[in-house]
């Protein structure tokens, strides 16, 4: 007898938040929003954690739990329902997304405080919860691809969520088109599954391939399937090749970037080849394909990274690289590992992405860390927060990154699946995320203060900034109906961002952000446009007149540069409880070679029965026990000497000698810069891919078939009907002498043909 | 005895000048006069016929078509007649009030 978990509760309570949000929001107070949003995700997440606390309790045999909410496809043998399954991997994800996910909001009501559209994201945070948890909840393969193309909803519309500035709606686009590739991938692995195993419950595939031979002799279904969930998996993880939505994907709120394009979507691939581990384990050649994949990615995203200078494109490269660590432990077979560590990222990225909220919040939409500097006077909080996650992903001991890195670290040379070229190439990550993270600490929170006044408004228009630049203003603009398009689209040509729209009375309210520089002109162009009359002062909007325009300015969005201030409680509490569980974190799972008992892995193992089972028997039996230790321990070694490494040349180089640099980048020359412009692979595939595409669709498919095709015989053909029509109108003359001539000559052929055909 | 494609023959050229007339002629009252050529053409095959194979009906025919014939000259000339009238012509190409 199992309990009933109400499992159903925990995906659909932070829908109708969305809905309640979504649909009602505009009315509401920005607190009532704020309320609402946290409470259903906080509701959630009580569920889950009540799950949790009787999970333990449950019987061995009773796990995995499944748990059927309403039929939804049944056709013929097939089948697939709304149903929940629950074993310790779904809960551990559950966890995860619950917990960093609520953080994330409570951080956000503080970060969007002044934003507009404060519902719209509300109800699309909320939806990407209620998208995640139905993922990671499915109990089959159909209702994770639901979850899956809801995420990448969700993920859309909030990198799009600035959406009148065209570089975020453009890569919001760019992620959703990304992923589809992926996607698409996925989709024939779905098809191929539902062909030969009549089904996607997971807990019918699995056993069925169980069954199965592993396909070592040779690539078979099985391999080609795991392949595809690979496709699938690369493009929701941002690996190579589609990794390229993700720094892109920055463009969004960093609430946005940190609980989606961090903590927990982009780890769905990970989970998805975790949940599949039966299949990869039963194909060793998909296995090492993930293994390879993962390993380059994190090589060659953290040497991106290196070179960046925007706060969060770095870590968006971490991201990246992080992730491929996530793939090499799974593509060792090492699945348990690769959970583990997408945990700690969680905490610690999260944290990383909502401490360089606060820092950017802090400057005023300042992101590029060129103009930062010294900040850990100004903002301790935020300092010490992201010190313990910059600690913690740069794998110093004792945080929860070392553990679980130096466990796939580990796993990546001990595993059967496993090679010392993944160590080495591993290990040698390590140094460059440890470069790169206390480069970006030390050039953000050491040295002197390098932004001054002279810079906002130089990057006004730069495409990185989420808030808008601290020399803008924000201005409400009165304007009558009528006049809303033309004010809007005269608006994001100078720059200005339209954050909010009110009717009033017949008079629509914008709220804007505005170049200072461009109040006067602005308020000159409406006059000229709307034939508004009337001062431009303090009046009340349409009291005499039907045309009247007022421009006023708000307040300054932010203090001036210099001004610098600690991000408010609302946003500095959940940074600190995370920073709490990015030094903490990792003891859940502490190694067996470092004292610990490795209690993660132990409670994930028996998701991963069949992954131990068909291993061939495990290397640790195979080498004597002392040994094996001993390995482990010198691996650990290495690894800390690396994080440490990495600590000293950042220092070296970003807090020591600051001039050295700059003279190496120059030393380097052409390597930098392919290095700082991220080895142009988007220009490459622009190049290779999207043009071709572009330039394909529009010659061969548009003017090929479409236009000389498709309409061109449509069209001829009622130009040849038509020119027909020409000449034979002309018979209908009438002249009856004409008709009786038609006549005439139709009787003659008629006798003609009856003469010649003999007719009697 | 004339043999049967004698006449025959005769009302095929009758009918063919009846034909030419009403199609090359302008003068309404020809057109008229070519319609009946070409009637009395058929009123010969009529004949000729009914005489060849001794049956009545060809000949009870002919006298239907020239009842019919002579109705329709009344009528027809009624109609010239009221043209000239209100045309001042027998021009049938010039009778073209209803063309566009």
């Amino acid at each position: 007898m199992t309990p009933n978990f109400h499992l159903w509760l925990i995906p659909l309570l932070p829908l109708a938040g969305a809905a309640l949000n979504g649909l009602l929001g505009r009315n509401f107070s920005k607190r009532l929003v704020a309320f609402f949003g946290l409470l259903f995700v906080a509701a959630s997440l009580g569920v889950v954690w009540w799950v949790a606390f009787q999970f333990w309790a449950l019987p061995q045999a009773a796990i995995p739990h499944t748990e059927v909410l309403a039929p939804w496809i049944v056709a013929g043998n097939f089948s697939a329902h709304f149903a929940f399954y629950l074993d310790q991997l779904s809960l551990v994800m559950m966890l995860v997304v619950t917990n960093v996910g609520f953080l994330i909001h409570v951080y956000s009501v503080g970060y969007m405080w002044e934003e507009g559209g404060f519902y719209r994201y509300f109800s699309y945070l909320n939806l990407f919860m209620f998208f995640m948890l139905t993922l990671v909840l499915a109990n089959n393969y159909l209702l994770m691809f639901i979850g899956w193309e809801g995420v990448g909803l969700a993920s859309y519309l909030l990198i799009g969520f600035f959406f009148v500035r065209d570089s975020a709606a453009s890569a919001g686009k760019k992620a959703f088109i990304v992923n589809r590739i992926g996607d698409f991938g996925f989709l024939i692995a779905l098809f191929l599954l539902i062909q030969h195993f009549g089904t996607l419950d997971f807990d019918r595939v699995f056993p069925a391939i169980s069954g199965l031979p592993v396909e070592t002799a040779g690539a078979g279904l099985l391999t080609a399937i795991g392949l595809l969930l690979l496709a699938g998996a690369c493009g929701k993880s941002a690996q190579i090749p589609l990794y390229v939505w993700l720094p892109d994907a920055m463009e969004g709120p960093t609430p946005v970037s940190s609980l989606i394009h961090a903590a927990t979507m982009v780890t769905a691939g990970v989970y998805m080849v975790a949940r599949s581990n039966v299949i990869f384990d039963h194909a060793p050649d998909a296995l090492m394909a993930v293994a390879i994949v993962g390993v380059i990615t994190a090589l060659f995203a953290a040497i991106i990274g290196m070179a960046q200078n925007d706060i969060k494109k770095v870590l968006a490269y971490s991201t990246v690289s992080q992730l491929g660590y996530m793939f090499l432990a799974c593509g060792v077979g090492a699945f348990s590992a690769g959970i583990f560590h997408l945990m700690t990222h969680a905490f610690f990225k999260g944290l990383l992405f909502l401490a360089a909220g606060s820092v950017i919040h802090a400057l005023g939409g300042e992101q590029d860390m060129r103009h930062m500097g010294g900040l850990r006077k100004e903002i301790p909080g935020t300092f010490w927060t992201m010190t313990a996650a910059t600690f913690a992903i740069a794998g110093i001991p004792f945080f929860s990154g070392f553990f679980s890195k130096d466990e796939i670290l580990w796993k990546s040379l001990s595993s059967p699946y496993g090679s010392r070229v993944y160590w080495a190439i591993g290990v040698f990550t390590a140094l460059l995320t440890s470069f790169y993270m206390f480069r970006l600490w030390f050039m953000t929170f050491f040295g002197e203060y390098r932004g001054s006044g002279s810079h906002g408004y130089e990057h006004a228009g730069h495409a990185h900034h989420t808030l808008a630049s601290a020399k803008d203003v924000l201005a409400e603009i009165v304007v009558p109906a009528e006049f809303v398009s033309t004010v809007m689209s005269n608006m994001i040509e100078r720059n200005g961002m339209v954050v909010s729209f009110e009717e009033r009375g017949g008079m629509t309210i914008l709220q804007a952000s505005v170049p200072a520089a461009n109040m006067a002109r602005y308020e000159e162009w409406l006059r000229q446009h709307t034939s508004a009359r009337g001062t431009w002062s303090e009046r009340a909007p349409g009291k005499e007149g039907k045309a009247e325009v007022l421009v006023r300015p708000l307040a300054m969005q932010h203090e001036q540069p210099g001004h610098i201030h600690e991000s408010p409680r609302v946003m500095l509490v959940p940074m600190v409880i995370l920073a709490i569980l990015a030094v903490f974190g990792g003891y859940i799972g502490v190694p067996e070679a470092l004292g610990g008992h490795n209690r993660f892995e132990h409670f994930l193992a028996p998701v991963f029965t069949t992954a131990s089972g068909t291993l061939p028997s495990g290397s640790s039996e195979a080498v004597p026990e002392a040994a094996a230790r001993h390995a482990e321990l010198i691996a650990t070694a290495v690894s800390i000497a690396m994080a440490f490494l990495g600590l000293f040349f950042a220092w070296l180089l970003y807090y020591k000698k600051r001039d050295l640099p700059d003279r190496i980048a120059a030393a380097l020359g052409w390597l930098y810069n392919t290095v700082r412009d991220k080895f142009y692979v988007d220009e490459i595939y622009q190049a290779v891919i999207v043009t071709p595409l572009v330039k394909g669709s529009e010659l061969v498919l548009w003017r090929g078939v479409d236009v000389a095709g498709i309409d061109a015989t449509a069209d001829d053909s009622a130009e040849t009907s038509r020119s027909l029509s020409e000449k034979f109108r002309h018979m209908q003359s009438g002249n009856i002498r004409s008709y009786a001539a038609w006549v005439a000559v139709g009787a003659a052929v008629a006798i003609a043909y009856m003469i010649w055909m003999g007719v009697r | 005895m004339v043999p049967l494609h004698y006449y025959l023959v005769l009302s095929a050229i009758l009918f063919a000048c009846g034909v030419t007339g009403f199609l090359i002629k302008r003068n309404i009252i020809t057109i008229f006069m070519s319609i009946e050529l070409m009637l009395n053409a058929v009123n010969l095959s009529f004949v000729a016929f009914a005489a060849h194979w001794q049956v009545l009906s060809g000949q009870v025919f002919v006298f239907f078509v020239m009842v019919v014939a002579a109705a329709e000259t009344a009528v027809g000339l009624a109609i010239i007649i009221a043209v000239y009238r209100t045309r001042e012509t027998l021009n049938v190409d010039q009778v073209n009030l209803l063309k566009l």
